[in-house]
């Protein structure tokens, strides 16, 4: 569960302070699907930041499972975004130097898994994202969707309990678009729970909940009643 | 992260970086190949002239005529005395302290050899029988008997000068003249070469009584004194200064220079340019740690978005600097031990090149340049992956 509370990042631009998150507080339990949307500065990446330890909030609390985790240690930040957080990232985000197999294995390796585990556990997960294939392709040598593909692969593979996603679909067309979307829906669907950053109205209605944000607040919160 | 995950992480980055990799190690061995090659060149310096005074002779000490000057001019001059000769009945005396294995005696000049028909200047030594065990020398053909050789006009022929004179190599026999002198040639000296100067094979020996005449001189140009034992060098020393000075009526008109002296200060010399040359090369290797440096501290500004990717997926600071310090660890060390291996070859070719060189690079400086290679890579290291494990990893994510 991820509770914040009066969370507020402002930043400063010489003179200027852009409230990037104004005294946001936001309740999200366990499995729930979330799309977020609101025009660009609205404060989207930096609540999905915050929420993902990426970046401290300047005032509020943050407690994520009951426990507060905006005064722990970098060291200590890092271990839950290990363990309880996968990032997915509208660039994807690979390392181009590595195969396909070598960025999905990559959270196990710094986690110090031991080598005979990560190769099963890497072979399982790039069977089931279909991507078996491309095992040993360079990000250079996939297409847009299947680097994302990589990328979901390599955010899913230390099963956290939190898929955080800024613009999954923003560089892909909106055929593949859709079926990044309905990959990130399958994790949804066996119980992680998904944070989506969104333009693109159409997939943003797909979630349960939409949360519409402006000027760093959260201007709209609505569930479907189907839920 | 593991340690052996850690190592391999960097060993795939850096191959995935050929060239950038191959250049800094590149760097790093030049470094370490220079503090080992001119350290060969220093030592091999010095072991060259150690091994020419040993082939001199060993345990010897030289007597001179005159004062050194260092000592302030000798007591007589204020007198106008000049200083006394150091004559053949010095030489007697010095022979006879108990601490002296062997002395001989040194006249040297220039005198006109001929025989056959060939006629030709030489270098002439005047001494004893004893100057060949003194000074190593050895003789092909012939027999030279302490004693005899003294008292008689024999010569013995450099072993270039034999075969100059007497293509046959019929020499041992033979009559010989020298200046207005007649010689029997009694030996062949063995064929040595080039030594402090000399060169042995173009030299003539005869007994000191007739050099002396032919160069109309009572005074020795030098006394050679062979001490029984190294550990008694000092006190042979001693004992030859007081029993010239007892002989000279007081006056202290020798000097009394042991070997070892001259060779220590040369060895001291010689260690000191050698130290100096390596100081030389380390600069090289510190050079090439800011090479390395500043290649890191590109690459990490290269690699921001990996960076800030390996915080998002939950590396520790920690681990990321471990990850960029290993990186510049294991170019140095690669770096060292290729420099290494050119070092090693460069020294062998310094001593095929140069057979008479012995351009061994001494232990302390493959130590030093490995070390000081390795050292500086770490360091430079240091400030990159710092400034790595600094990074913001919104900002790192974010540039492009
Ligand atoms: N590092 C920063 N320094 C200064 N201002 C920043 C920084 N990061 C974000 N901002 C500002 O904070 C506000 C919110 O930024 P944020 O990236 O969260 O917006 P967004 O909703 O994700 O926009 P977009 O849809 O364009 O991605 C913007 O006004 C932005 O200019
Ligand atoms: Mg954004």
């Amino acid at each position: 569960m991820i509770q914040l509370a009066a969370i507020s990042r402002i930043f400063y631009m010489g003179e200027q302070a852009v409230r990037a998150l104004d005294q946001v507080d936001l309740t999200i339990l366990p499995g729930e699907y979330v799309s977020i949307m609101g025009p660009s500065g609205s404060g989207k990446s930096t609540l999905l930041n915050v929420i993902g330890l990426l970046d401290r909030p300047d005032s509020g609390q943050y407690l994520l499972n009951g426990k507060n985790v905006t005064d722990l240690s970098e060291t200590e930040q890092a271990k839950v975004r290990r363990e309880k957080i996968g990032f997915v990232f509208q660039s994807f985000h690979l390392v181009p130097r590595m195969t396909a197999a070598e960025n999905i294995e990559l959270p196990l390796t710094l986690s110090g898994i031991p080598l005979s585990e990560r190769k099963t556990r890497v072979l399982e997960t790039l069977q089931s994202f279909n991507l078996s294939d491309r095992a040993q392709h360079r990000p250079a040598e996939l297409s847009g969707g299947q680097r994302q593909r990589v990328a979901i692969a390599r955010a899913t593979i230390m099963r956290p309990t939190a898929i955080l996603a800024d613009e999954p679909t923003g560089n892909l067309d909106h055929r593949i678009g859709a079926e990044v979307m309905a990959l990130l829906e399958a994790l949804h669907q066996g119980g992680t729970t998904l944070l989506i950053v969104t333009h693109d109205r159409e997939l943003g209605l797909r979630a349960q909940r939409k949360i519409g944000m402006r000027d760093g607040r959260i201007e709209s919160d609505t569930r479907n009643e189907k839920q | 992260m593991r340690a052996q995950d850690t190592l391999l992480f960097a060993v795939k980055t850096l191959r995935s970086y050929p060239t950038r990799s191959m250049l800094i190690m590149l760097a790093m061995a030049l470094g370490v190949a220079a503090v080992i090659v001119l350290t060969a060149l220093g030592d091999g310096a010095r072991r060259y002239v150690i091994n020419q005074f040993s082939s001199i002779g060993t345990n010897l000490i030289i007597v001179l005529p005159g004062r050194a000057e260092t000592a302030g001019g000798f007591p007589g001059a204020a007198l106008g005395q000049t200083p006394r000769d150091l004559t053949l009945d010095d030489a007697r005396w010095v022979g006879r302290l108990p601490q002296v294995r062997r002395y001989a005696p040194l006249n040297v000049g220039v005198a006109e050899l001929s025989a056959a028909g060939v006629l030709r200047e030489v270098t002439v030594l005047g001494s004893s029988a004893e100057i060949l065990p003194i000074r190593h020398m050895r003789l092909v053909q012939g027999n030279i008997i302490a004693g005899i050789f003294e008292n008689s006009a024999q010569i013995i022929l450099g072993d270039k000068l034999a075969q100059d004179f007497f293509p046959d190599g019929n020499a041992l026999g033979q009559r010989v003249r020298l200046g207005d002198r007649r010689f029997l040639v009694a030996g062949i000296l063995a064929m040595q070469g080039e030594s402090m100067g000399f060169n042995s094979d173009e030299i003539v020996i005869i007994p000191v009584q007739h050099a002396q005449a032919l160069f109309n001189t009572h005074s020795l140009f030098r006394l050679m004194v062979e001490a029984r034992h190294r550990s008694e060098i000092e006190a042979t020393k001693a004992a030859i200064h007081e029993t010239i000075v007892r002989r000279h009526n007081g006056e202290d008109d020798v000097t009394v220079i042991t070997q070892d002296a001259v060779l220590a200060t040369f060895d001291r010399i010689l260690h000191a340019l050698t130290l100096g040359v390596a100081g030389i090369a380390i600069i090289s290797l510190l050079v090439a740690g800011i090479l390395v440096m500043n290649v890191m501290l590109v690459a990490v500004s290269q690699r921001t978005g990996e960076i800030g990717l390996l915080k998002a997926i939950g590396t520790p600071a920690l681990t990321i600097r471990l990850v960029f310090l290993t990186e510049a660890i294991l170019l140095s060390v690669a770096g060292a031990i290729l420099g290494f291996a050119l070092g090693q070859a460069g020294s062998l070719l310094l001593r095929i090149a140069y057979p008479q060189l012995p351009a061994w690079p001494p232990i302390w400086a493959n130590f030093a340049g490995i070390a000081v290679a390795i050292l500086v890579g770490t360091l430079a290291g240091l400030l990159p992956a710092a400034r790595a494990a600094r990074l913001d990893p919104v900002q790192a994510l974010n540039k492009r």
